[in-house]
């Protein structure tokens, strides 16, 4: 076992030969914050006494979740001793990759910015479709794989399986593969000298231009935006003119330096080194990850390959509750846009639901936490419509549609509708492969093959509809295979369906919030969920209110709830006042949470659930 | 189990009352209510502040009427000190639990303590609750004796499963018998009803009002059985072992109780409560008592969890027997919360309450809104057109079952 580094090398003079840069590539509860945590532990780079639960998840709710969002890299002093007792110095640099599927363009630049890549795998559960992902995207960029199997320490821990199961996977001898426990500590100092031994030394020109690449950036109240950079070419130095090059913005770097955790101004950054810049900038969207930052006096011609820009594939509108809570949202969501390049939203509205915005989101991870930021650092209670995806809807008029919002949808005849597509890969254990096949073919999946990983899972691969995955699939997939599956997908062009829009009429009245974008086998099933849906969450009201299901003039599905005859408390004596009065007080504070559909009122709860699929919070049991 | 007490301010030891309670104090109607905290067993549904012997804890039914004068004179004290005028008592109501457990001795007792520390008014009305079984014509007659106007007889239902369903001891033959001696000794009688209990057909509700009717009490009370939490019911029906009672179908009773009461010659004067017409409009068969907890006048509750209200000032007791007779013993108020009422919660109550007494809330008390949502409720048939031109709500038999929203309606608007 290695001592700590008893000398560290300074940032910005440092050789690339004794720099190493890697990255953890794990499924989201395998313990990658734990182990990392260990790792600044075991390098002496945090205290014990400093120690948070991972630390380097700053955002609560990543800490709340277990779940990292955003990336970071730390830099961390180690050192190997020869056989001749000589002991040498080195850098390493941990890159925190954030581990979902909504964000593999973010792990995709984070990877670019490696040499090398942990692969953690919890040594109970296996490797991970997510995982599997993005390990093909590390060894796609040619990063040198060290394969981990994690908590070794759980009394369910099965290495020798999973060992074989990697070694399968990478092509690796099963003896290969490291066993670490990040609670205990165990094996953690040895997991550091492999991977300083076998990950390569980055290699860059440091005369050429100066070339860094974005891989994270993220928004500070206090300092603006600090941009994460791995330095490809030449070197960085406080003070400098830098430019972005996708934008042609340029800036003055004001402080710029390396993260061990805590960020630490240096005298500049050199090839091969990672680090932040800070440029008083206050907007992300100035500093996109993927760009390349340059020297703006001696600037590169040359952009580092594989930047592009976020995408957003889900939509969803958002409303506030209280509807005078409206510009509190509209600010929040300029606040949240300054630390989330890929947020786009714009105003809309809603007869059932007021005033909201119409959200992008890269998927529906991305869609809850921003939600939940909004809930959190905002206090605001919202709605969030189903989520949708775009439609391109051609009319008979050869007039072509983007449809985000099923109340853009066109009237009239319609010639074609086209739906984005996605390849999805589901693993699985073998014996869930049958109901998995059952669900992905209801679907509109379509079988595009399927193999085994080791000896007791299956990897299944699908093209589907994205709208199909954005409802409620993830949901299912896990209800079906006991937690067991998991999904990865990737956009995979359009194509087109059979797709209709059903509304919902509340005494014929359509309530937009639930008009949904459905293939037209499906429309049948929807009408009837929706409409007994809200049967039994809309209260009863002094009239009779007839729910419907249509397809433009056509009903497919209708309920009624039958009116109210009887509310009043039978008996109120001299013991009853205050309690009587303090409900009346309640109902008409929860008269404020209701929305007028024509004369119907709806509780908001009734949307929410509606919405959400939870009848049961509105009463009932599914 | 008794339900809970409201969640407000806790009252001070020596009962003290806020200057505000004495306001006006003089013109308004006083009342004296009696809780008698006893059974004999619980009955299912029963959420009241009542404890059988098993649950007293220590608490002696025999040292109770002392008690409750000790509070007498505690009351007296408090309303003196505060600036309420004394005024005599117009009603005083001893209420349960079964006050006629006790000893009619202990009752006399405790209604003269009432006579000597505020007086009554020449045409004071006194009602004690009853069970059918715990009184017999002698109890009766002496219950006369001591100055008691009325009886109101704890009937529930004349169907014996419906009985069994509420867990109701008492024999529905008996019912006939207390009445006739009530009547012989001269008290006026009420009879009590409970309707939608589980498992009761309307059917079995129209049995019972026509046993009711024919034994021609003065008043009738009608109410649609309330699932309380924490009752045995309520257990009962969150486990599936007795169905839910449909609202339409209490409904559908509450429409054939109106019916058939009107026809027998009773009026409503509230959402379930009738009086027998007299020739006299003089002479009313309403239990002005209960009218005023509805209109807002000043009353003092005696007894565990009894509440008082005084000038916009409600506070309630301390709800365990063991704990009132401590209270009382150690010279303290046994007062364990209350609220000094703001005016938009004077205003809610005023609403409220008197909304659910016939012509009792004036279109000209309410505010701008209120009097705006007027026109609405007439054209829903909620309110009566005629009553509301001569400047009162009088709800329809429609606006009697939805009262609660025809409050809302007019409260839309008024702060809370």
């Amino acid at each position: 076992m290695s001592p700590r580094a008893s000398y560290t090398l300074e940032p910005a003079s440092t050789d690339p030969a004794f720099i190493r840069n890697f990255c953890i590539i794990a499924h989201i509860d395998h313990g990658k914050s734990t182990l990392a945590d260990r790792m600044l532990s075991v390098t002496g780079v945090v205290s014990d006494r400093d120690m948070r639960a991972q630390y380097l998840d700053r955002m609560d709710i990543e800490r709340e979740r277990g779940i990292t969002i955003k990336s970071q890299a730390v830099r961390m002093p180690w050192s190997l001793t020869d056989e001749n007792g000589k002991e040498q110095a080195y850098a390493l640099n941990m890159i925190d990759t954030p581990g979902h599927v909504d964000f593999t363009y973010e792990v995709s630049r984070s990877l670019a910015a490696c040499e090398g890549a942990i692969l953690l795998v919890d040594a109970a559960q296996g490797i991970e479709a997510q995982t599997l992902a993005n390990l093909y995207l590390a060894m796609e960029n040619d990063l040198t794989i060290i394969p981990v199997l994690n908590k070794i320490d759980l009394p369910a821990a099965d290495p020798d399986k999973y060992a074989e199961e990697i070694a399968g996977l990478i092509g690796c001898d099963p003896a290969t593969v490291l066993r670490v426990s990040g609670k205990t500590g165990m094996g953690v100092p040895e997991l550091l000298d492999e991977a300083t031994r076998l990950i390569p030394a980055p290699v860059g020109d440091p005369d050429a231009p100066a070339r860094a690449m974005i891989f994270d950036s993220v928004y500070d109240a206090y300092r603006g935006v600090i941009t994460y950079v791995r330095m490809i070419d030449g070197k960085m130095a406080p003070r400098e003119k830098v430019m972005m090059m996708s934008t042609k913005s340029a800036h003055e770097l004001l402080e710029i330096g390396v993260s061990s955790p805590e960020p630490t101004p240096t005298k500049g950054l050199g090839v091969g080194e990672v680090g932040y810049l800070i440029t008083g900038v206050k907007d992300v969207r100035l500093s996109k990850v993927g760009d390349t930052v340059t020297n703006f006096a001696k600037p590169s011609t040359v952009p580092l390959k594989g930047y592009s820009e976020p995408k957003p594939m889900v939509f969803s509108g958002l409303y506030p509750i209280d509807g005078s809570d409206y510009p509190v949202l509209r600010e929040a969501l300029d606040k949240l846009k300054l630390s989330d390049a890929a947020l786009v939203y714009e105003p809309e509205t809603s007869v059932a639901l007021g005033f909201g915005f119409r959200c992008g989101f890269l998927g529906l991870l991305h869609l809850e936490i921003v939600r939940e930021r909004l809930e959190r650092e905002f206090n605001l209670d919202m709605i969030a419509t189903a989520p949708s995806v775009i439609y391109e809807v051609m009319g008979d008029d050869k007039k072509s549609t983007t449809v985000t919002n099923p109340s853009e949808f066109p009237g009239g005849k319609i010639a074609s509708v086209s739906e984005p597509m996605v390849k999805a890969s589901v693993l699985t254990p073998k014996d869930f492969v049958g109901t998995v096949m059952e669900l992905c073919q209801s679907r509109r999946g379509t079988m595009q093959g399927m193999e085994y990983v080791g000896t007791d899972r299956v990897e299944l691969h699908y093209t589907m509809p994205l709208g199909e995955i954005v409802f409620d699939f993830f949901d299912h997939l896990k209800s079906r295979t006991q937690g067991y599956a998991s999904l990865d997908y990737e956009p995979s062009g359009h194509q087109e369906a059979d797709l209709v829009k059903v509304d919902i009429l509340l005494q014929g009245e359509a309530v937009d919030a639930f008009s949904a974008i459905v293939h037209r086998d499906n429309s049948y099933a929807y009408g009837v969920l929706m409409t007994e849906r809200l049967k039994k969450l809309i209260p009863r009201q002094q009239f009779e209110v007839p729910i419907q299901a249509a397809i433009g003039s056509k009903i497919i599905a209708r309920e009624s709830i039958r009116a109210m005859r009887k509310d009043v408390l039978a008996k109120c004596y001299g013991g009853d006042i205050s309690r009587k009065r303090k409900l009346l007080e309640k109902q008409k504070e929860g008269k404020k949470r209701m929305k007028m559909v024509g004369r119907v009122e709806v509780p908001q709860a009734a949307f929410i659930a509606a919405l959400s699929g939870d009848v049961e919070s509105g009463k009932e049991k599914k | 189990m008794p339900g809970a007490l409201p969640i407000a301010d806790p009252a001070p030891l020596d009962g003290l009352l806020p200057e505000s309670a004495a306001v006006d104090s003089d013109c308004r109607p006083w009342s004296v209510y009696i809780h008698v905290p006893f059974c004999r067993v619980r009955c299912g549904y029963c959420d009241f502040n009542t404890y059988t012997s098993e649950e007293l804890r220590g608490a002696k039914r025999s040292d109770y009427a002392t008690e409750a004068i000790a509070e007498m004179s505690l009351a007296s004290g408090v309303l003196a000190q505060a600036g309420v005028a004394l005024r005599e008592a117009s009603t005083v109501f001893f209420g349960g639990g079964t006050p006629t457990l006790l000893p009619v001795t202990d009752l006399t007792r405790m209604l003269t303590a009432a006579r000597e520390t505020w007086g009554f008014t020449s045409d004071v009305e006194v009602t004690t609750e009853a069970n059918p079984d715990s009184v017999d014509r002698e109890y009766l007659l002496a219950l006369k004796d001591a100055g008691f106007t009325r009886v109101s007889f704890g009937m529930q239902s004349a169907v014996p499963h419906v009985l069994a369903t509420l867990e109701r001891t008492h024999d529905p033959e008996r019912v006939p018998h207390v009445v006739k001696w009530a009547r012989e000794v001269g008290l006026d009688v009420s009879l009590d009803l409970i309707y939608g209990t589980p498992g009761e057909s309307l059917a079995d509700w129209e049995r019972s009002l026509d046993h009711v009717i024919s034994q021609n009490p003065d008043h009738v009370s009608a109410y649609a059985l309330i699932i309380e939490t924490g009752t045995k019911l309520a257990g009962q029906i969150r486990r599936g072992d007795v169905a839910p009672v449909d609202d339409d179908l209490q409904a559908d009773m509450y429409e054939l109780a109106e019916q058939k009461l009107h026809a027998a010659g009773y009026e409503w004067y509230e959402v379930s409560n009738w009086a027998k017409r007299t020739d006299d409009p003089a002479i009313s068969n309403t239990s002005r008592h209960n009218l005023g907890y509805w209109l807002g006048n000043d009353w003092w509750g005696i007894g565990p969890g009894a509440h008082s209200h005084v000038g916009g000032v409600r506070w309630w007791n301390v709800k365990h027997p063991a704990a009132y007779a401590d209270r009382i013993a150690a010279g303290h108020s046994p007062a364990a919360g209350r609220e000094t009422l703001a005016d938009s919660s004077k205003y809610l109550e005023h609403v409220l309450l008197r909304a659910r007494v016939r012509n009792g809330l004036h279109i000209n008390t309410l505010d701008a809104d209120g009097r705006k949502a007027v026109a609405g409720l007439i054209a829903e048939e909620l309110v009566d057109a005629r009553a509301a031109l001569k400047g009162t709500i009088e709800l329809t038999l429609k606006g009697r079952l939805l009262a609660d929203a025809v409050v809302r309606r007019l409260l839309a608007d008024a702060p809370i």
